[in-house]
């Protein structure tokens, strides 16, 4: 007998693979799913943008004759001893805690090696980041964790961490795997609870409050460092504009797909702007104030290659952050580890339950064991080497376009290959003179 | 006793005086003069100085002391000891909100009362109130000890962790995981030891101790009502 003909099985474009098993997950654990690492979606990006280079109406500089600088110097403003740094690449906050010793030791090793200044994060100073660290960013966190005046003055810059790209709005989280008895005594918490930080300062409230929080922390260090503000990608211009008002000298402008060490997937995935959508609003409130260049603004979230960087800096930011990307140059999803990644459940290179505390790479664990199989020296020769790649990347594109250091480059370098990058980006799309937004493409 | 005078110099001079005295100094008593409610004074000092503010202060008197004895003769604004260290700081008037948040020790005395957020995220700070606080007063309270002679303001120790609460009077309601505990005869000794340093005649015997339940230290999803 003849079969019927039938058409193709048709999985819903709704109810995906990965969302009925998001939906099994829930069902069965009754727990929302908790993960490390920032956005997963695809997102506008840097991706999406190109220089133009130089031809007739540019003239290119020599590529390895002509110097193209790199030096850049945060916290200009107000502090007695801004921070100079060879690099326009920082390394952002990320706690011990979060991190293994031997991951923030490979950072502060790596960084230092490089010109650059690294950051801690949720959980306070250890003498180890400070000692490896020639630059150290001390962040200031609603949780207070391991807060004091003596480490404060040991900074070399202070963070006012006020939110996240990962998760604007929201406070950080370790889980009790990762309260290790150091790590509980640095927060004096019970070893092995889950640590929820709150999400608000325990002591000021917006941005007049936030303006004599500045005052008193210049007191406290005799006006000698920088104080940064550091935001999540929520509402940049506004963001932006208010921390200038209270007094930042830096603000760090952290987009979606900044990483975190542990919170809420639909948190990462849903709240917050892509990085790309954040620098142009920044910049123009920094513009509107008249203290662009003057108030330094750090972009982050999702800077990987030279490229990045040089663009994010052509958008007006004044250096960038690098979080998750640092930690894949210190061995993080490493497909040599990739049969333990399958004993975990996952793949090299997926791996994002850093708030478990099995990593085998050794770097998102308290495992002493684990951490051990992190060499710091050899992880942070590796972070130098990326650094150095990148920083010599972004000389390579500034050159190209005529600049004779990194911080010329400028939006008009650059087009859009979509119309949705060209809109956050505030460049032309490619090909054309329009800018979407904009009324009168042809003052371009 | 050594003066310094806000109407004459300013905030930084002041601070700066005070941070460069060390242990050694032959002059430990300081009195600053013509506060009028300025923010950050003496904050961030290091040495055993006694300084006495003739007036009342604003925003962060005291923060992140260490070792000092800070006496205020008024009312002090928000953030009073915020992060303090170690040392005593003495109010006589009442604390604006977020009295003593995230202090890590030393002894805070407010002898009127003390808004919202009193000890909130306190680390090892002990906390005495002759009057009453607000609400959300201990909230995520970590470790040390605060004391109430009189009411407390609603949602007490919410989400607290190891800090110990004692009030004499009302309490408006419990915060999240924040429950009665059984006073017993260390917690008396202890609590009669803060109230003497404290300059507070009150009773031992006349407060109810609180603490934490501990029932949100490990996220359960039938505990989801109480987040």
């Amino acid at each position: 007998m003849e079969r019927t003909p039938r058409t193709h099985p048709v999985k819903s474009w709704t109810f995906d693979d990965y969302t009925s098993s998001y939906i099994r997950r829930a069902a069965a654990t009754g727990i929302y799913d908790i993960r490390g690492g920032g956005s997963k979606r695809r997102l506008p990006h840097f991706d999406d943008l190109l220089f133009l280079g130089a031809s007739m109406s540019r003239y290119p500089l020599e590529g390895y004759r002509e110097t193209c600088g790199t030096a850049v110097t945060l916290g200009t403003r107000h502090a007695k001893h801004p921070i100079e740094l060879d690099i326009p690449i920082t390394i952002a906050g990320m706690s011990f805690g979060a991190l293994s010793g031997p991951a923030k030791e490979a950072l502060g090793r790596g960084a230092s090696a490089a010109g650059t200044s690294t950051t801690t994060g949720d959980g306070g100073m250890t003498a180890e980041e400070r000692a490896h660290s020639t630059k150290l960013v001390y962040q200031y966190l609603p949780s207070r964790y391991g807060m004091n005046p003596d480490d404060l003055r040991k900074a070399d810059a202070i963070e006012i961490v006020v939110g996240q790209g990962a998760k604007p709005g929201g406070g950080g989280m370790l889980l009790g795997q990762k309260i290790s008895d150091r790590v509980a005594e640095m927060r004096t918490l019970p070893k092995g609870i889950d640590q929820r930080s709150a999400c608000r300062h325990p002591d000021w409230t917006g941005p007049d409050d936030l303006e004599i929080k500045i005052l008193e922390l210049r007191e406290i260090t005799s006006w000698r460092v920088p104080i940064f503000v550091k935001v999540g990608g929520a509402r940049p211009f506004f963001d932006t504009t208010l921390a200038v008002k209270a007094g930042a000298d830096v603000v760090v402008l952290d987009g979606m797909q900044g990483g975190t060490a542990a919170t809420q997937d639909v948190f990462i995935e849903h709240v917050g702007l892509p990085t790309l959508a954040c620098i142009r609003p920044a910049v123009q409130a920094l513009q509107d104030l008249d203290v662009h260049r003057e108030v330094q603004l750090v972009v982050s979230g999702g800077v990987r290659t030279g490229a990045d960087v040089a663009k994010a800096l052509a958008l007006g930011a004044d250096a960038v952050s690098i979080g998750s990307a640092a930690l894949i140059a210190l061995g993080d999803n490493d497909p040599a580890l990739e049969e333990e990644y399958r004993k975990l459940g996952t793949t090299a290179g997926a791996y994002d339950d850093w708030h478990e505390g099995n990593d085998p790479a050794g770097i998102t664990t308290q495992d002493p064991v684990l951490a051990a199989r992190l060499d710091p020296i050899q992880a942070g020769r590796r972070l130098t080497n990326y650094l150095k790649v990148m920083t010599l990347e972004a000389q390579t594109i500034a050159r190209a376009n005529g600049k004779s250091h990194v911080l010329n480059l400028e939006p008009e370098d650059l087009c859009a290959l979509t119309v949705e990058a060209a809109a956050m980006a505030g460049v032309p799309l490619a090909g054309t003179s329009w800018i979407p937004g904009t009324t009168h493409g042809d003052d371009i | 006793m050594q003066q310094l005078d806000l109407d004459r110099q300013s905030l930084r001079e002041v601070n700066a005086t005070l941070q460069a005295q060390s242990d050694h100094t032959n002059q430990p008593m300081w009195e600053i003069v013509n506060p009028k409610g300025a923010h950050a004074i003496a904050c961030g000092l290091d040495a055993d100085l006694d300084v006495t503010i003739r007036g009342s202060a604003g925003y962060y008197c005291g923060g992140m002391n260490k070792r000092a004895t800070i006496r205020v003769e008024g009312s002090a604004g928000p953030g009073l000891c915020e992060n303090m260290m170690s040392g005593v700081t003495v109010v006589d008037g009442d604390a604006s909100q977020y009295a003593g948040a995230t202090g890590r020790g030393g002894l805070l005395v407010i002898k009127g009362n003390a808004a919202s957020r009193c000890g909130i995220s306190m680390k090892g700070i002990d906390i005495v109130v002759h009057g009453n606080i607000g609400h959300m007063s201990a909230f995520m309270a970590q470790a040390g000890t605060l004391v109430v002679c009189g009411d407390a303001g609603e949602a007490l120790g919410d989400s607290i962790y190891e800090a110990q609460l004692f009030v004499r009077g009302s309490v408006a309601s419990l915060g999240a995981d924040c429950i009665e505990k059984e006073m017993r005869a260390e917690h008396l000794e202890r609590l009669a030891a803060l109230l003497e340093a404290a300059g507070s005649t009150t009773d031992p015997a006349s407060f109810r101790r609180y603490g934490s339940a501990r029932t949100l230290y490990n996220f359960d999803i039938d505990n989801a009502g109480a987040y």
